[in-house]
């Protein structure tokens, strides 16, 4: 049984990898097929991830899957690799494998006709792959590995259509920007090993509880808040949520697939795995970062007019729940949101991809190359249109803005109740958090009504475009009609219960409340939360009914003009805050990517022109003067004074003395007995 | 057959350059297919000589034990000897070294110019690379190491850039420079131990009872200086790096992956090979400086990747920050954590196989795209000869054009920025742990690199690959099947040690081990 | 009188006279004559050793001899390196055989 779940896990990992493969090396050959190769791998991947599912119904006490084998060891310091699938991982691999497999469908006929459709594919399965590696990781330095590979498809699929400069520049910015949370990620993986030993999470668990910090409880803290920097990262969290609105630049299947329910859920995902052995300080760091997150980019999406724009941030700001609500403990919660969220942002994706199609193609038949397909200014009326992609927006956003009867509902209002539960046991500042939960949830309710009043209802914008507009093919409408059908509240709540405003059902069952190892008490957390549930529930009611009527006021009714209103909020700058997204681009670009860039032009100056044309060829500049100067020495002086001395007086003498050499063999003679009588006279002295 | 292996292994390419010469006198020396030829074939018989060495190969054996190792008097009256061995230290560098320096020859098919000089001489190089790694005699290891120089010096200044002289020059002195300090620390070693001998082995034990001073500075202290000052020009170390961007731009092709991929790594294999084992306690106090420089290196190395306009110069200047992780990993040696020493010197030695590896492929691609356009220019200088393209982009949008050799760009610049499943990542994952385990401030900073390195290769593939398509590129070919044979088995050897590292660091840490606990003992 | 002392003095001068003479005659003849007297003032001086000097046997006599002997080959030889030399130069006057001036 447990090799059978096993080779399962491991089909389910390795089918869309082998579909990369295949797609990659006979792409070509394959050609438009392509899709049958994606879909049969990617579809047998979800019958596997569903036969896994069905394990959450079962209550075996454990684990559905845990194995482990070593990877690689040098002696002490050992890597194993292994899956760990509880009921939190079985709900994420069906969550992962079903959008995965709704959006290749969706793709078949969105991306019809791609020069590099086979390509397109591909990519789609080595993110599947990763996304479920991720997801089967038992540790985090498995973890961290699929962590940069979903990184890697998510960077080749927003920089798919790279022609565009600006998805070259998404693209990038979206790698570099993961990176920089994935370095602290790295680092607090680092802590935790070096400290307990062990890249294995459920051993990390182990260890804090077993006291690997204990007395040094402020490095467990660091070190989650290190690791959180990897979900700031991935889930696209202040102050690193700049490149999500950016990946928009991908195709819109892509955003549903990976920017929307998946990739940037990962860092959700990520926490609730590590939840146990995040110390309350941790939490709290979390907690405030999830709240910034969730209103910040809310208010954003106000001002945005472009359709997957306002979506993008509206996935930040839902990210930003989510992260809040594991924050404050409410661990279930957070990943209810998850889940409930990949469908209705799924569907809300794909639902905008069906209307750029349509745009796209109305406009390409008009041969109009200047107006923005996704500028929800150039839509309007499209309701009567395209009825299946206006019904089931519809159905996602009544989910999104948390209305009852709709998944979004159940699981925004538990998360709102441990704000507020937060609030209850801290009081003080924490009151923030309620405030951006709440805050949140109005703008959301809001501005996805302002999106669809925009886009479905209202005057066509161009009657010339409007009559081009087309319903989307079957291929496209069948996942959309899926995905809301996900998104109403009952099919989370089944069988147990089909009370619309009672989130107790099979959800809560498969992913009860943990223990925290390291020191916040789950059952005071647990408690509040109840307690808080109906006051919450009853607030966010009247918010979500306050964000609607007032879009109902601004954009359907148009009781009140939206550009007044704007002018008046600008007084105070207020609208170009909003537009300008808080000028968070275009601040890191002036504090953070010019200086950069003109600090690295300058260590290039300093290391090349002056270091070394300079310092070291200055030392070769040296050793030439001084050979100059030496050969100078050795030649003028040496050479030709002193050696060359020797011979010249040499030389002289001989001059001189040559004429004592006249050839009269009787001065010699003389100069003998001269020299004979010296010799005598000598020895006579002696 | 076992004990001449590693004899064979290093006089294989010297028989090809002599064969060369008779084939010189017999045809003359212009047709250079045969050159080509009986290069590749030696090569190729060193490869399969390295191939059965590597199938042989006991990691739990020390050099003593081991059945390859030869030990011969050469020079008895001072105790020199032909002393050859492998351990789990040198293997990984002896199957970099074989595996390059055929590809190498591979990829430069297409060199006309003096063919019989370039091949012989390459041939020269990869006999004197060959040992050095397998010298276990320190006067050997110091006259291989001289022997490597030469060959290198002319193929920069004959087959190399516009500025091949200027790049040669600057080469050969600044290394020469540095062999001096390491000669001196040879004759040192060898006058202050007790019998007086060169055999690495030997030293080991003889080393530690050396207590001289000099200029009152321990003789010890001054032998780790002298030897680091000349491994560090190798490595190199920042400051010593400047000669390797310039020589690495105006090296030919083949020569730079040489240079990238074998030669840097004998300033690290010098330490681990020499000035670990010999001196630890010198070590151990030097460790921390150790790990700052490695810091710097990083960080320095990656700033500077990040300015280039010039392709081949990014590509070096990312040696110069992958060589950063190789020390601190080494510097790690001194850690009181033995999962944390453990993963740093293995570490660094995985890191320094699979940077010969990436890097190697980085500039093999990088010359198929120098031969199919004639420049390297991510961004045209503002200097440039052709006015009207000064300040342009170089390239741009290739990727829609040649899109095989872009996915191996890809490919390569994924393995550069340490993507996991492509070998870099271990290691340098590796690197940082045992780093982290000892130098705690001073590896997050280098955590930085992780950023930066991604920086300057995703910046080069956009400005190269992506974006609308220079119109001046529109008839590329794309990458050709020769081409497609040298690099594939580089990609190959990262993607397995990428998934699986195992078989490298079976292979490689019995021999880590035992450096670690000569270390550790002095701690 | 009958002592070496007196011997010694009279070959000495003889052979002073005979320097004198060689070098300052210009004649070749004339300076061989001068070498003539310094060979016999040699051979005085050996009778006298061998006479004064307390020497049983007859050496000195037979270094005379070999002088004398020598003396008149060295003449015979002299003689004919003069005639060469008045054969070349037209002149037996030494100041004329300059060749072998610096």
């Amino acid at each position: 049984m447990e090799n059978y779940s096993t080779i399962l896990a491991l089909l389910n990992l390795f089918l869309p990898l082998l579909s990369f493969v295949i797609l990659i090396f006979f792409g070509k050959k394959i050609g438009n097929s392509a899709h049958w190769v994606a879909l049969t791998l990617i579809g047998s991947s979800l019958g596997i991830a569903v036969s896994f599912f069905a394990n959450v119904f079962v209550d075996t006490g454990g684990p559905i899957l845990e194995t482990s084998v070593p990877w690689f060891s040098t002696g002490s310091f050992s890597v194993n690799l292994g899956f760990l699938i509880n009921n939190e991982a079985a709900i994420m691999l069906l969550v992962v494998a079903l959008i995965s497999f709704l959006v290749h469908f969706y793709s078949v006929a969105y991306m019809k006709g791609d020069p590099r459709y086979s390509r397109y594919f591909a990519y789609l399965g080595i993110f599947t792959f990763s996304m479920n590696g991720i997801v089967l990781a038992d540790n985090l330095l498995m973890m961290y590995i699929f962590w940069e590979l979903v990184g890697l498809s998510s960077y080749l699929l927003i920089g798919f259509w790279f022609e565009k400069e600006s998805a070259a520049d998404a693209c990038k910015k979206a790698f570099l920007t993961n990176r920089v949370g994935d370095i602290g990620m790295f680092i607090g993986i680092m802590i935790l090993f070096l400290s307990i030993g062990t890249f294995q999470i459920n051993g990390l668990i182990d260890g804090v509880h077993n006291g690997a910090f204990a007395g040094n409880m402020g490095l467990l803290t660091i070190a989650g808040i290190l690791v959180f920097m990897g979900a700031v990262g991935k889930s696209a969290q202040f102050p690193l949520h700049i490149w999500l609105p950016d990946a928009m630049e991908g195709p819109t299947p892509v955003s549903a697939l990976i920017h929307a329910a998946t990739m940037v859920a990962a860092g959700v995902y990520m926490l609730v795995r590590i939840f146990p052995i995040l110390t309350p300080g941790a939490l709290e760091f979390i907690a405030v970062v999830g709240g910034i997150t969730a209103i910040m980019a809310a208010i954003i999406a106000i001002t945005q007019n472009d359709i997957k724009r306002v979506l993008a941030y509206s996935t930040v700001s839902q990210l930003g729940y989510m992260i809040m609500a594991l924050g404050v403990g409410a661990y279930q919660a957070g990943f209810f949101h998850l889940t409930t969220h990949a469908m209705f942002k799924a569907c809300l994706f794909l639902c905008s991809g069906s209307v750029i199609h349509a745009m796209h193609h109305a406009l390409h038949e008009l041969k109009d190359h200047d107006t923005d397909p996704q500028d929800m200014r150039n839509m309007g009326g499209l309701r009567d249109k395209m009825p299946i992609t206006f019904w089931t927006m519809l159905i996602a956003t009544l989910a999104i803005s948390g209305v009852p009867f709709f998944s979004g509902f159940l699981s925004k209002d538990a998360i709102l109740a441990g704000t507020l539960s937060y609030y209850h046991l801290h009081h003080g500042w924490t009151l923030f958090l309620p405030i951006a939960g709440f805050g949140a949830a109005v703008i959301t309710a809001f501005y996805m009504f302002r999106l669809i009043f925009l886009t479905f209802f209202g005057k066509p914008a161009n009657d010339k475009v409007y009559a081009h507009i087309h319903e989307s093919p079957i291929q496209m409408t069948f996942p959309l009609i899926l995905l809301a059908g996900l998104s109403f509240a009952l099919f989370f709540t089944l069988p147990l219960s089909v009370n619309p405003i009672d989130n107790h059902g099979w959800f809560t069952e498969a992913v009860p409340m943990i223990e925290n190892a390291a020191g916040l008490d789950m059952h005071v957390v647990e408690e509040g939360i109840h307690h808080a549930h109906y006051t919450a529930m009853g607030i966010s009611l009247m918010v979500a009914a306050i964000g609607i009527f007032l879009a109902v006021l601004f954009y359907l009714l148009r009781k009140v003009d939206a550009a007044k209103v704007a002018g008046m909020a600008n007084k105070l700058k207020l609208y170009n805050l909003s537009f300008n997204k808080f000028y968070i681009d275009e601040i890191y670009n002036i504090i953070i990517y010019k200086p950069f860039l003109a600090l690295s032009w300058l260590c290039s100056k300093l290391d090349w022109d002056i270091y070394d044309q300079k310092f070291i060829d200055g030392w070769g500049w040296l050793t030439i003067k001084l050979s100059d100067k030496s050969g100078e020495v050795d030649y003028n002086w040496l050479d030709q004074k002193v050696v060359d001395g020797f011979g010249k007086i040499t030389q002289y003498f001989g001059k001189t003395l040559q004429s004592t050499q006249n050839g009269v063999v009787q001065n010699y003679l003389l100069g003998g007995m001269l020299g004979v009588l010296l010799l005598i006279i000598l020895i006579q002295q002696f | 057959m076992e004990s001449s292996i590693l004899t064979l292994l290093i006089f294989v390419p010297v028989a090809g350059a002599v064969l060369m010469l008779f084939f010189a006198m017999l045809y003359g020396k212009e047709n250079a297919h045969y050159y080509k030829w009986i290069a590749a074939i030696t090569t190729g018989i060193q490869l399969v000589l390295a191939g059965i060495l590597y199938l042989n190969f006991d990691p739990a054996l020390s050099i003593t034990e081991s059945p390859f190792t030869v030990q011969l008097n050469w020079i008895t009256h001072f105790n020199i000897q032909y002393f050859l061995g492998v351990d789990g230290l040198s293997i990984p560098m002896v199957l970099l070294t074989a595996l390059l320096s055929f590809i190498c020859i591979i990829s430069s098919w297409k060199i006309e110019k003096q063919a019989l000089g370039y091949f012989s001489l390459f041939l020269l190089l990869d006999a004197g690379m060959m040992g050095v790694f397998l010298s276990m005699d320190f006067f050997l290891f110091y006259i291989f190491w001289e022997v490597m120089l030469l060959p290198m010096y002319f193929l920069i200044g004959i087959w190399g850039g516009p500025q091949r002289m200027y790049a040669a020059i600057k080469f050969f002195l600044y290394t020469l420079f540095g062999s001096v300090f390491m000669l001196l620390a040879l004759l040192a070693l060898y006058y202050y131990s007790d019998p007086h001998t060169f055999s690495l082995i030997t030293l080991i034990q003889t080393v530690g009872s050396i207590d001289a001073t000099l200029w009152g500075l321990s003789v010890k202290y001054l032998i780790w200086m002298a030897l680091f000052i000349g491994f560090a020009i190798k490595v190199p170390i920042v400051p010593f790096h400047t000669w390797l961007p310039l020589a690495h731009v105006e090296a030919p092709t083949a020569v730079s992956v040489i240079l990238a991929g074998v030669l840097l790594k004998m300033g690290t294999y010098g330490f681990l090979r020499i000035s670990y084992p010999l001196l630890p306690g010198e070590m151990v106090n030097f460790a921390y400086i150790l790990a700052v420089l490695g810091v710097i290196n990083i960080i320095w190395g990656a700033t500077n990747a990040i300015a280039q306009i010039d392709l081949k110069k990014m590509v070096a200047y990312s040696s110069v920050s992958h060589m950063g992780y190789v020390l601190l990993g080494i510097a790690a040696a001194i850690s009181d954590s033995p999962a944390g020493a453990q993963a740093g010197m293995n570490g660094a030695l995985m890191q320094m196989f699979n940077h010969g590896t990436i890097t190697a492929m980085l500039f093999l691609l990088v010359g198929m795209l120098y031969d199919r356009t004639h420049h390297r220019w991510i961004v045209f200088p503002n200097d440039y000869e052709k006015p009207e393209l000064a300040g342009q982009q170089g390239f741009g949008g290739l990727g829609a054009k040649v899109p095989v050799y872009t996915g191996f760009v890809a490919f390569a610049f994924f393995a550069g920025l340490g993507l996991p499943a492509l070998s870099g990542f271990i290691s340098e994952a590796m690197c940082f742990i045992g780093g982290f385990s000892v130098f705690r401030t001073l590896t997050i900073i280098a955590t930085l690199g992780i950023l930066l390195n991604a920086i300057y290769f995703l910046r080069a593939y956009q400005r190269i690959f992506l974006g609308p398509l220079n119109e001046t590129y529109k008839d590329l070919p794309d990458i050709t099947h020769r081409e497609l044979f040298t690099i594939i088995p580089l990609a190959a050897l990262i993607l397995f040690f990428g998934v699986y590292p195992a078989p490298l660091l079976d292979m490689i840490s019995p021999a880590m081990d035992g450096i670690i606990k000569i270390v550790q003992s002095v701690i | 009188m009958d002592s070496l002392q007196s011997y010694l003095i009279i070959a000495a001068i003889l052979f002073s006279m005979g320097i004198y003479g060689v070098i300052t005659r210009k004649n070749a003849v004339a300076i061989l004559m001068g070498i003539e007297l310094i060979l016999n003032s040699a051979n005085i001086n050996f009778i006298a050793f061998n006479r004064f000097g307390g020497m049983e046997n007859l050496d000195g006599h037979v270094f005379s001899i070999f002088v004398i002997v020598l003396a008149a080959a060295e003449a015979a030889v002299a003689l004919a390196i003069v005639i060469n030399l008045f054969k070349n130069i037209g002149s037996v006057d030494v100041d004329d055989a300059d060749l072998l001036q610096g």
